[in-house]
């Protein structure tokens, strides 16, 4: 029985580290090849020795997908293509082909230069992975090979962000990878058609919320940057260079305009002006309304967000930074909330998800002592969080589901208890199996694909027409000869067959003796049994031949004299093996007797 | 299968392809060559052009000198400029299920299809194509809405009068359906009716047909497109170029095997060599600057203009042409130079590249950050502050009859010192420049088409092998001009079928398989037989289900009965067999049940009493010796 077998690596009833392995007709997919960011040791990156023990990668993977540049999807990447080694194709979008180096970068020098973690990948191998990258564009079909193809779908996580379908034969698998059912200020909705893969992988981030309206949240932050800023405080939002970061720009931006506010607003790093330039040359990637606008007026041109210094931290007065990374576990983010930890005036507003183990994790669950770097630092300032993630609430993971129309559903990219209540939401609600399995667990679902074969246009056309007759709501039976050879299929009638082949055709008739009690002579028997069958079987086509032989469609009906009782008369009925049904339902109807002809 | 050919002209084709139950037609391109014969819109009032004389017969009669005006002894009509739609007639176009368009010069008649006929379909485009073609079409409304002009001819048109005018306007075809160009209220809903595709993009049309389009290397975004089933494949060539330009490059390997290749599109200067006229185009450029004098460059607002300015970009500086400003002025120019930022995934290897530093693909972008390149919406406003002789303008239209082109040729027609290159190839330079003869400015003649040439035809025909090929009838015979050019044609074999306008192609294509599913459960079930080696058969009875055009065949209803497992017939009971040998075979008599079975070589016939259990164990049992064999 075939059969598709999905294997979380990494994402199995958690976030971060994604990448889901899937074996689907023969052929193995690695979904996302990312890092954990709450784990500095072995466990940052997926246990790839679970694919092959001593063979090369190369020959067990028949591709890799990265769903979009955030380094829990893509961070193990150099590690696994350079250090593990693996040389098969890599797709992904050419956003996240342009973006993922930059940042993959960016974790190695935090890693190796602050960090001095040895053993750790190199630019050079960074490089040298990009260049097993197959940039692919959305909705293109890609052929991996003869069999296995691949196409992209907007996910609307952050530019670039896809979802894709893995097909073989009939067989599909949909992978979201992270993505977000409601448009906002740069990015557009995720889509996808109602492709009814046979299984569909979610991520649950959002499982168990419901956000209010988007409209509240965006006023809510504004208000809270406002107020704090209105009484000389700075604020704090960590955010990742690029996705989060444009949007909260735009919105902080906009505000600063319309309220004609002075206040700095800086942007830490300077990626800021590389990031921008990126969504510059992708606005096609962005939502209907910038792209639309975008000629008169780049969105991705601000007035009023200027680069950040280090020095700036010190600076008297109310600011507002936006810092990289965005969960506090390390770098320029974390530096300036170790600055201004200690004043009650100031605000972090975590805009996002953060792992368990960040530093953001542990002030948004209410630690207010932390231990860094030996010494205490007690967090007097004040701790926000809002949801400006942009995955896909469980609302939207409904809807996703309900257009994608899975036979069934497996979650990934959340926590265990959230999971399992919308493992439960799913089932309900859609009626398919939903599956949540932990990592390095297996889930095999059998499938049952249908087996295509080319039908002669011929038997086809003539079954079709036969099909537009008033009987059509009885099922028909088409018979044909199904000819194989080599790996082509092909259904004939079996004339053709037997003529294709040489073969001579063996037919097989029937006739059966029916006796009826009549008197009268022969032809008036054949026309009794004539108006008889006429009016019974009203779908048939009926006739009375010259000759007296009665026919019902191709089933011949002779009556004859009895050669010893002249008071009774047989019927030969006969047919061939074809008409078999037809046949035996008419002995039988004329074994009871011809109704009583009105004298 | 049919073809139904709407459009007369090789590069801007519309053709509607009937397949299976789909009805698709393959671009809507307008044919503007009418307008050559039209006087020019000029933007300022042009004493020259108002006071032109009218035309009068040969007898003197001037009734038509109202219509008709004449330039140096040519012939000009003085209205709105009209345009020559493609057949609406050959076909009812509101049953056109589809449109496929391969790039953005062959949609301009778009909105007269979708808007006038009832059209209720869908339209499909890449995104370049729909964006490129929406300021194209904008431009052109524009050009022609901003001067309007009160008087529309239509006496001229009357047959009987057309006869008596002189060539071109005699010779003019269908002039009673040319038609005004159309208003961006029709562009705006023409273009809502697109659906945006990727290349390689697999879209089902019905379940009976799927279309991909694949880069076809000629414009950004251009498209081939593959129309096919699971047995039969069409592919549509229309627009495609082998040259390095900016676009991505052309997707020959996925045309191979097909049935029919239909061929449009071709370049329409075969015996020009595009690398040859840029350099050409380069050198006048500067040599007239040099000397002091300006140069117009008639263009489209996108397309060739992109490579001109790379060239450009390479050439001033070497040139020392550094203080010459280039002016690009067109009510599209900004969102022109903008859009063809953005598309970097549908640019060369190249260009692409340039979008991970991140930098803009073209070098235009440097043009204009230092200045030397600026562009304006119309020659009105912010262009008279800045305008500095000499210079150089790109501008529309390249029919010279309307847009800013016309006040140029009209301010600088007088004078030696200037030149106007010609670098798009859809119009003929002479007729274009008749209504503004005579001339003292120099005319250099540079046209830049891309398109695959008869050479490189060959060359792909041989390589992707279709069974047949369908092209315009220009293309299967030498240019009039160069009667002699045995090599300007197509030669394939078999000949190419050709066709001209109004014409309806029957396609030689016989469909012989369709697609259809077998469920698991019925293959089950299925008893393959080895008749020859490597060759097996099995009996398929099953039932039909069509939905959507997908077949699939369902196990029937009734398990069929199981046969016991007994292999002779003196163990099922039958005691008293009696086989007697005839001249073809055998028959077997059963004397108690008063039944015979005649087995011959190629028949079984039971006959029998009504004894509806023995025959079902007959039959069965013969069914199971049969199968044995």
């Amino acid at each position: 029985m075939p059969e598709i077998r999905v294997t979380p690596l990494g994402a199995g009833q958690d976030v971060g580290r994604s990448c889901i392995l899937v074996s689907i007709a023969g052929k193995n997919v690695m979904l996302d090849c990312g890092m954990h960011m709450g784990f500095n040791d072995d466990r940052r990156f997926p246990d790839f020795s679970y694919i092959t023990q001593n063979g090369r990668l190369t020959d067990f993977l028949d591709c890799v997908i990265i769903s979009h540049f955030h380094l829990d999807h893509c961070g193990a990447l150099p590690y696994f293509s350079e250090m593990v080694g693996y040389d098969g194709p890599i797709y992904m979008t050419h956003p996240t082909q342009a973006i993922c180096p930059i940042l993959l970068e960016d974790y190695r020098k935090i890693a190796v230069d602050k960090k001095g973690e040895a053993n750790f990948f190199t630019s050079q191998m960074i490089k040298d992975c990009m260049k097993k990258v197959v940039a692919v564009h959305l909705h293109q079909t890609v052929q991996v090979d003869d069999e296995l193809e691949i196409k992209a779908y907007y996910a609307g996580h952050v530019l670039g962000a896809a979802m894709f379908q893995i097909k073989v034969g009939s067989e599909s698998v949909v992978y979201t990878g992270d993505y977000n059912m409601t448009p906002d200020r740069h990015l557009g909705a995720a889509w996808i058609d109602k492709c009814r893969p046979n299984l569909l992988i979610t991520e649950s981030t959002y499982a168990t919320t419901i956000r209010d309206s988007k409209r509240c949240r965006e006023r809510d932050f504004l208000k809270k940057v406002h107020e704090t800023v209105e009484r000389g405080g700075k604020v704090l939002i960590p955010v990742f260079a690029l996705g989060r970061a444009q949007e909260l720009c735009i919105l902080l931006e906009t505000f600063w305009e319309r309220m004609n506010l002075k206040v700095p607003i800086y942007f830490s790093t300077g990626l800021t002006e590389k990031a921008n330039h990126y969504y510059k040359l992708f606005i096609t990637w962005t939502n209907q309304k910038i792209r639309k606008t975008f000629v008169q007026r780049n969105m991705f041109e601000f007035k009023h967000i200027k680069a950040f210094d280090r020095a700036f931290a010190d600076n008297p007065g109310p600011m507002v930074v936006f810092a990289t990374p965005g969960m506090l576990h390390a770098g320029q983010s974390l530096q300036i909330f170790r600055k201004w930890a200690g004043n009650e005036k100031n605000m972090v507003i975590m805009p996002g998800y953060c792992v368990q183990g960040t530093v953001g994790h542990k002030i948004l669950s209410g630690q207010r002592k932390l231990e860094m770097e030996g010494r205490q630092l007690e967090v007097k300032m004040q701790v926000e969080y809002m949801s400006f993630s942009a995955h896909a609430d469980a609302k939207g993971i409904m809807q996703l589901v309900g257009q994608a129309e899975p036979e069934r559903v497996l979650l990934v990219h959340g926590e265990a208890k959230k999971m399992e209540f919308l493992r439960q939401k799913i089932e309900q609600e859609f009626r398919v199996s939903c599956y949540m399995p932990a990592n390095g667990e297996t889930v095999t679902l059998p499938t049952s694909p249908s087996i295509p074969v080319g039908i002669s246009l011929g038997l086809l056309k003539r079954e079709m027409a036969q099909g537009l007759l008033p009987e059509a709501k009885k099922p028909r039976l088409l018979h044909g000869t199904l000819i194989m050879k080599d790996s082509s299929f092909r259904l004939v009638s079996s004339e053709q067959a037997l003529k294709e082949l040489g073969l001579a055709e063996h037919q097989l008739r029937f006739t059966c003796r029916v006796h009826l009690q009549d008197t009268r002579k022969e032809q008036e028997t054949a026309l009794r049994v004539y108006s008889h069958l006429k009016s019974t079987l009203k779908d048939h086509c009926v006739q009375h031949l010259p000759d007296g032989s009665v026919t019902v469609e191709s089933i011949l009906i002779q009556a004859a004299a009895h050669s010893e009782d002249p008071g009774t008369k047989v019927l030969l009925v006969s047919w061939t093996y074809q008409d078999e049904e037809l046949g035996s339902f008419l002995t039988a109807l004329l074994k009871k007797g011809l109704p009583q002809a009105p004298s | 299968m049919k073809l139904y050919c709407l459009s007369g002209h090789p590069t801007l084709p519309c053709n509607v392809l009937k397949f299976k139950s789909t009805t698709i037609m393959l671009d809507c391109g307008l044919d503007m060559t009418s307008t050559l014969n039209f006087l020019p819109l000029p933007l300022v009032q042009s004493p020259r052009l108002s006071n032109l004389p009218g035309w009068s017969l040969k007898d003197g009669n001037a009734f038509l000198d109202k219509e008709l005006k004449e330039c140096s002894g040519h012939v000009f009509v003085d209205s709105v400029p009209e345009f020559c739609l493609p057949e609406t007639e050959l076909i009812d176009l509101s049953t056109v299920d589809v449109i496929l368009i391969s790039n953005y010069h062959c949609m301009m008649a778009l909105p007269y299809i979708t808007e006038h006929t009832g059209f209720t379909g869908t339209v499909y485009a890449t995104e370049p194509t729909v964006q490129i073609g929406r300021l194209l079409m904008e431009e052109l409304v524009n050009f022609i809405e901003r001067v309007p002009k009160a008087q529309s001819a239509s006496l001229w048109k009357n047959k009987d009068i057309q006869r008596l005018l002189p060539s071109p306007l005699k010779d003019a075809v269908e002039v009673s359906t040319w038609r005004r160009c159309y208003t961006m209220q029709e562009v705006n809903s023409a273009l809502s009716k697109i659906q945006l595709v990727g290349y390689s993009q697999k879209i089902e049309l019905f379940g009976a047909v799927q279309v991909t389009p694949l880069s076809s290397g000629y414009a950004l975004g251009s498209s081939n497109w593959i129309i096919q089933s699971h047995y039969e494949k069409v592919s549509y060539v229309s627009g495609s170029s082998l040259l390095t330009t900016h676009p991505q490059p052309m997707d020959q390997a996925s045309l191979k095997n097909s049935d029919v290749l239909v061929l449009t599109g071709l370049t329409q200067i075969p015996t020009a060599n595009p690398d040859g006229m840029v350099g050409e185009f380069c050198s006048n450029l500067a040599l007239t600057v040099r000397n002091g004098g300006n140069v117009l460059v008639p263009c489209y607002p996108s397309g060739v203009i992109y490579d001109l300015l790379e060239c450009l970009y390479q050439y001033i500086d070497s040139a020392g042409l550094s203080n010459i400003p280039f002016y690009f002025i067109s009510p599209v120019a900004n969102s022109s130079l903008e859009f063809s930022q953005i598309f970097a995934e549908w640019l060369c290897h190249n260009k692409q590249s340039k979008m991970y530093l991140p930098e803009p693909p073209f070098p235009h972008a440097e043009l204009i950050q230092t200045n030397k390149l600026k562009h304006y919406p119309s020659i009105h406003g912010d262009f008279s502050n800045d305008f500095k002789q000499p210079c150089v303008v790109f501008t529309g239209h390249p029919s010279l009859r309307f847009g800013d082109v016309v006040h140029f040729m009209e301010l600088w027609g007088k004078s030696s010192l200037n030149t106007v290159i010609f670098t798009e190839p859809d119009f003929s330079y002479l007729e274009a420049l008749a209504p503004y003869q005579p001339l003292a400015m120099k005319c250099i003649y540079c046209p830049i088409d891309t398109r695959l040439n008869f050479i490189q035809v060959s060359k792909l025909l041989k390589e992707v092998q279709p069974l047949h090929v369908v092209c315009p009838e220009q293309y299967t015979q030498p240019p009039p001009a160069q009667s002699h050019r045995m090599d300007l044609m197509i030669d394939c074999q078999p000949p190419a079928m050709s066709y001209r306008r109004a014409d309806v192609l029957a396609l030689p294509f016989k469909r012989r398989y369709e697609k259809i599913e077998i469920m698991p459960e019925l293959a089950d079930s299925l008893v393959p037989m080895e008749i020859k080696p490597g060759i097996s058969l099995a009996t398929v009875s099953a039932v039909l289900h069509t939905k959507d055009n997908k077949h699939v065949l369902q196990p029937p209803p009734r398990p069929t009965q199981p046969t016991s497992g007994k292999k002779r017939k003196q163990r099922h009971g039958f005691s008293d067999i009696k086989v007697e040998d005839t001249a073809k075979g055998h028959i077997v008599l059963l004397q108690e049940a008063e039944t015979l079975i005649q087995i011959e070589e190629d028949s079984t016939h039971i006959i029998c009493d009504n004894d509806e259990m023995l025959r079902v164990r007959l039959r069965d049992l013969v069914l199971k010796f049969l199968q044995k064999f």
